[in-house]
């Protein structure tokens, strides 16, 4: 039996791990699964790798000439790796890899812990709108003096997100 | 710190004694995090990743729970010392590949390790003994928080935090639990336990080795993904997955003291024969025989405080770890042989099992009552 990932060498390492019901099998020579991090009892996940293939296909579909404007890299490369390039990749990938995410995880939206940073940015985005709406309001109402009032706050906070 | 300090003793996380302790090793939990718009380490050249681990490292160094610790660029380490370091579960084997541009930082109570530069920019570990996923988490979130009060993390509004791998996008976190699980695997129940853990996206797997080859009935139970839940959400399922776990090792392992007394006692017998006159033995033949005495001490067979000495010759018996007691490089048969005379040495302090003091076991943790035999 041939290695899954280099598919050259006689697979010496054999895996199966159950996840959700569902089975899943590979079949490693020993330098793939050396390099793969497979006897990592600490870091290695057969779905990484399953995935890592499995992706490769999935990203296959898209456009492969597309590179990432930040760091170069392109979708052979994560057919290659299974790794991104940087973080503006999961940008400038996104329609490849939302339906890869789809199938990796529970959900497709991020619900945990937001960083102070975004945080922030967050709440002063809320702020914005809100003072943008009351904005139109006043201008629709005529009551041109809340409006300038307004006008400056808005000012303000889009000085607070710029900096 | 050295890194002679750092092995003179074990792992906190070893020694300590947490919750359900003889059940549950330790608890580990780890978060990926990346800065913003640089490439990931694998991706990045050279340059690039040695101005990453610049800006990264001195701010690990200077974080209070860092004071005290051991800092070293993983150039400077040998190959020996960093497979020191992976049996302690300290770095991980990806990590130990990793040379110029990658560093590792942890705290002496080897609690806490940080990786710069591995997947990702960032891997934060920190271990517990016993089940205490939250506790571990808790000191995580609050080193995050103030590293990132000087680092931009990537991060994305719909997609979390952003990583290396997909796998791990949205908290970046991976939460897990090193199990014994001897009673299960002698009662073979273990692969139903397994196949029903899998059932709600969490991943069991051996330690060492897979289902009931397993080795040392060391079982690893992790959440498999994580986008779309929130941290302490999947600390919580894990937590209440594994409590029944330890509920059905227990309970395992009283049916086989009424079931299969005979049978235990002459496993219990038979590892205490080999692992004490021996002159070769395998890694693996070690940790299969240490696991049974483990549970001998866990059901009273031997005395509780030579438990600690047990548990020590799980790590101090892997290969690297041999090797840098005898500071020299050894071949698998000189291992095997030095492995034995350790083992001999150390469990001189060890009586005989005493079948008399074999109890039905009482609920984890609790005083073992002695039964009229």
């Amino acid at each position: 039996m041939l290695c899954d990932v280099c598919k050259c060498n006689d697979a010496t390492v054999f895996l199966t791990q159950i996840i959700e019901g569902k089975m899943q099998k590979v079949n490693l020579c020993d330098a793939c699964s050396r390099e793969k991090g497979v006897q990592d009892p600490t870091g290695f996940a057969l779905a990484d790798l399953l995935l890592g293939i499995g992706a490769a296909e999935e990203i296959e579909k898209g456009s492969s000439t597309q590179r990432c404007l930040v760091c170069g890299f392109t979708q052979a490369d994560f057919k290659k790796t299974g790794r991104l390039g940087c973080s503006t990749c999961y940008t400038t990938f996104t329609e490849a890899l939302t339906a890869l995410l789809k199938a990796m995880h529970k959900g497709t939206s991020h619900v945990g812990k937001v960083p102070e940073r975004a945080h922030r940015v967050g709440e002063l985005n809320d702020r914005m709108r809100n003072l943008s709406e009351s904005l139109q309001k006043a201008v629709a109402e005529e009551n041109y003096e809340t409006a300038a009032s307004l006008r400056d706050q808005i000012k303000q906070l889009e000085s607070e997100l710029a900096g | 710190m050295k890194f002679s300090n750092l092995m003179t003793s074990a792992g906190e996380w070893l020694r300590g004694e947490g919750p359900h302790h003889q059940i549950v090793i330790s608890s580990r939990v780890r978060l990926a995090r990346n800065l913003c718009n640089r490439a990931f380490p694998g991706w990045a050249k050279k340059a690039e990743r040695t101005a990453i681990l610049e800006l990264i490292r001195p701010r690990v160094e200077k974080l209070p729970e860092m004071q005290d610790s051991f800092s070293e660029s993983l150039q400077d380490l040998s190959a020996l010392d960093k497979q020191v370091l992976v049996e302690r579960h300290l770095i991980s084997r990806e990590h130990a590949a990793k040379s110029a541009g990658s560093a590792v930082i942890m705290n002496r109570r080897q609690t806490l390790s940080i990786m710069i530069n591995e997947e990702d920019h960032l891997r934060m570990q920190s271990m517990r003994s016993g089940l205490q996923l939250k506790q571990a988490f808790k000191l995580l979130d609050k080193i995050d928080t103030a590293l990132e009060a000087e680092l931009e993390f990537a991060y994305d509004q719909k997609l979390g935090y952003l990583t290396a791998c997909p796998t791990n996008v949205g908290t970046g976190m991976r939460a897990s639990a090193m199990l014994h699980l001897p009673g299960l695997v002698l009662s073979e129940l273990i692969n139903q336990v397994v196949q029903a853990v899998s059932k709600i996206g969490l991943a069991v797997r051996g330690l060492y080795g897979e289902g009931t080859e397993a080795m040392g009935n060391l079982f690893q139970i992790s959440n498999q993904t994580t986008l779309g839940e929130k941290e302490d959400e999947i600390i919580a399922r894990l937590t209440k997955v594994i409590e029944t776990i330890i509920e059905k090792e227990h309970d395992a392992r009283q049916v086989l003291i009424q079931k299969k007394s005979n049978t235990l006692w002459d496993q219990i017998g038979r590892a205490y024969g080999v692992l004490t006159y021996a002159h070769a033995m395998s890694s693996k033949e070690a940790l299969n025989l240490l696991s049974i005495i483990k549970l001998g001490v866990d059901l009273g067979a031997f005395p509780e405080d030579k438990r600690l000495p047990i548990d020590e010759l799980f790590i101090d018996t892997q290969p690297a770890h041999l090797q840098k007691m005898s500071q020299q490089k050894l071949n698998a048969e000189e291992r095997d042989h030095l492995r034995a005379q350790i083992i001999r040495t150390r469990l001189k302090v060890l009586p005989k099992p005493d079948i008399s003091k074999l109890v039905k076991e009482a609920g984890d943790g609790s005083e073992p009552t002695p039964t009229e035999q």
